[in-house]
């Protein structure tokens, strides 16, 4: 009897050990893989970063025929298109967030809570192809001439409403990556909203504040943090999102002051020309262009996580 | 306007607001779905399931596009799935605190929102440079990595989910932790891991730009794993922008066909987990 159970101890030792390595080498194979991304990047930039150095990021120019390559119209396509983007979505998110926690009658707020979140599960390129054949020829025929009429002469900003209106373009690009990080930013919101204690906001009503003053000033204040974690998610997603943008952005490796003006951004550039260059110089500075993709919506990330972590933590030492 | 009246004023207006934003966002919800039908509806038909991607000018259907999505989706799910549940698992049973746990949190919260375009540059570096050559191995791969944190993040939650007095008990009658694991908190965290995965499915099967530079296209039927794959999200793209009017309306019936597999997938996980909390809650 004991040597059966030594044995069968021995055995469960056995298992235990194959069992927790198992698990710890897939959880450093994550740590290997976000390695393995910046590494590999790393190496596929090399050339180009070798051939025009610093300069790569301040260049405009960019040109198959000739083999020069900057990324300067692409990283200003990528931030415009992503701020275009959050100006709209983070006003409209909140409301959405806010109407969910403060308003919504308790019979719907489960239903538009899933609606919303069903709108973050539909994939991009489905926004893409809506945004090319629906959204561009609205935009196009409605909303880019009233632009171009009435804000265009103004002096200073009409200057962002000028030329002809094309439908696709840095502004409805902006527009579909707004629908697009609509629900992150609404959800992340809600949630947030939700882990203001009810005391605190009892407590403003009690004083005689009308739901909108309990909002501005108690819940607000209480979820900042999450607030802008919730939004640099949002920004993270817009910065990165590729198919939505590649269908309506008009690929145009230019700077243009007319936000009408079709223009490209890192990841549309990448997934429009990766498959089609030619040269290790080309596909070089495309991999260049992903390493800059990489490491500036890595910075929003992790900005983003820290703050919304910082928030859990405080939520659970107030328990 | 006296100060209470200008008070309730500004209440209204800003709830009315709100209350814009909540109908424009279901608008936007209600439109792409109206689009989507409406314009994928009258592509639908037998064979759209039977017939290859036509040339242009062509009748055919997305037989081959439709197999090579499912079969990539599966391939990344079998490889990416066990990593994220074993990864998750470590994380919230052994790991716990340590100092590598919290890194492979974070790290792991990184990868879920990362872009994934950079993925598929990363497996083109390593696999598809490697190999020479576009192959369907290197699309599943990196639906695979794309899997991966979806599957980590549900599972170290669910796990956390379960009552510490069952870990306890078993522990109490000698088990190892892996046998309580695997016989005590797997059985009861499924719903929760099955939730996971078939939002990792619903993740990686309508992801395109991946599979542009990895699995690439393929107008003909294969099941090569070593060559490129037709798949339904790659041939949406490249159909979606063409000239011809066939090929166009393939893609709306495509999209169509994508969009509904998703929604289905992510209700359903949706109701695993109501389902999952209603019995939390009778157990309580």
């Amino acid at each position: 009897m004991a040597i059966i159970d030594s044995r069968h101890a021995a055995k469960q030792l056995i298992y235990e050990k194959v069992f927790r390595s198992a698990t710890l080498t897939a959880a450093i194979l994550v740590l290997l893989i976000l390695g393995g991304v910046a590494l590999s990047l790393l190496h596929g930039a090399f050339p180009a970063l070798k051939q025009f150095g610093f300069a790569f990021v301040t260049r405009e120019i960019w040109n198959p025929v000739t083999d020069q390559y900057g990324a300067l119209s692409a990283i200003y396509g990528t931030v415009v298109t992503s701020l275009i983007a959050m100006a709209i979505a983070v006003p409209t998110g909140f409301g959405i967030a806010l109407f969910l926690t403060e308003l919504c009658p308790p019979l719907l707020k489960r239903p538009i809570g899933v609606a919303v979140e069903l709108l973050a599960a539909v994939p991009s390129i489905i926004f893409g192809i809506w945004g090319l054949f629906v959204l561009a020829p609205v935009l196009q025929r409605h909303v880019q001439p009233w632009l171009i009429a009435h804000v265009g002469p103004i002096p200073g900003i009409g200057k962002l409403f000028m030329g002809p209106p094309y439908g696709i373009g840095i502004l409805t690009a902006g527009f579909v990556l707004a629908i697009m990080v609509l629900p992150f930013i609404a959800a992340t919101m809600r949630d947030v909203f939700d882990t203001v204690p009810p005391m605190l906001k009892e407590s403003g009503y009690g004083l005689g504040a009308t739901t909108w003053e309990v909002i501005w000033n108690v819940v607000v204040p209480h979820s900042r943090a999450g607030i802008v974690g919730g939004v640099m998610l949002g920004l993270g997603r817009a910065l990165g999102e590729t198919m939505a943008v590649t269908f309506v952005i008009g690929n145009a490796h230019r700077i243009s002051t007319s936000l009408l003006a079709p223009g490209t951004t890192i990841s549309s550039a990448i997934a429009n020309e990766f498959t089609e260059a030619v040269g290790d110089l080309y596909t070089s500075s495309l991999i260049a262009l992903g390493l800059l993709l990489f490491l500036i919506t890595f910075a929003v990330i992790a900005a983003a996580q820290a703050m919304l972590r910082r928030l859990e933590r405080r939520a659970l030492s107030s328990i | 306007m006296n100060r209470r009246a200008f008070r309730k004023f500004k209440n209204g207006v800003f709830l009315t607001l709100s209350l814009i934003a909540t109908l424009a966002g279901l608008a936007c919800l209600a439109a792409l779905l109206f689009t989507l039908i409406s314009h994928g509806i009258s592509g639908m038909s037998w064979r759209l399931f039977t017939d290859m991607t036509p040339p242009p000018g062509a009748q055919g259907g997305l037989l081959n596009a439709i197999y090579g999505s499912a079969a990539m989706t599966l391939l990344g799910i079998l490889v990416g799935s066990p990593i994220g549940v074993l990864a998750g698992t470590y994380l919230a049973e052994y790991g716990r605190n340590s100092r590598l746990s919290v890194a492979i949190r974070f790290i792991n919260d990184v990868l879920l929102s990362a872009p994934s375009i950079i993925i598929g540059l990363f497996i083109y570096e390593i696999v598809v440079v490697r190999m020479g050559h576009f192959s369907a191995i290197a699309g599943a791969l990196s639906l695979a990595v794309l899997a991966i944190p979806v599957t980590l993040r549900t599972t170290e939650d669910m796990l956390n989910l379960v009552p510490i007095g069952m870990k306890d008990s078993s522990a109490a009658l000698g088990a190892y932790p892996w046998r309580t694991t695997v016989s005590i908190l797997y059985p009861a965290a499924r719903s929760g891991i099955v939730t996971g995965l078939l939002l990792a499915i619903a993740r990686i099967s309508g992801e395109t730009a991946p599979l542009l530079f990895t699995a690439l296209n393929n107008q003909f039927w294969s099941t090569n794993l070593n060559a490129p794959m037709a798949n339904l999200p790659v041939v949406i793209f490249q159909f979606a922008l063409s000239p011809y009017k066939d090929w166009q309306n393939l893609a709306w019936a495509g999209a169509l066909i994508i969009t509904v597999t998703i929604l289905i997938l992510s209700v359903s996980a949706r109701v695993v987990l109501a389902m999952l909390h209603a019995k939390g809650g009778a157990a309580k």
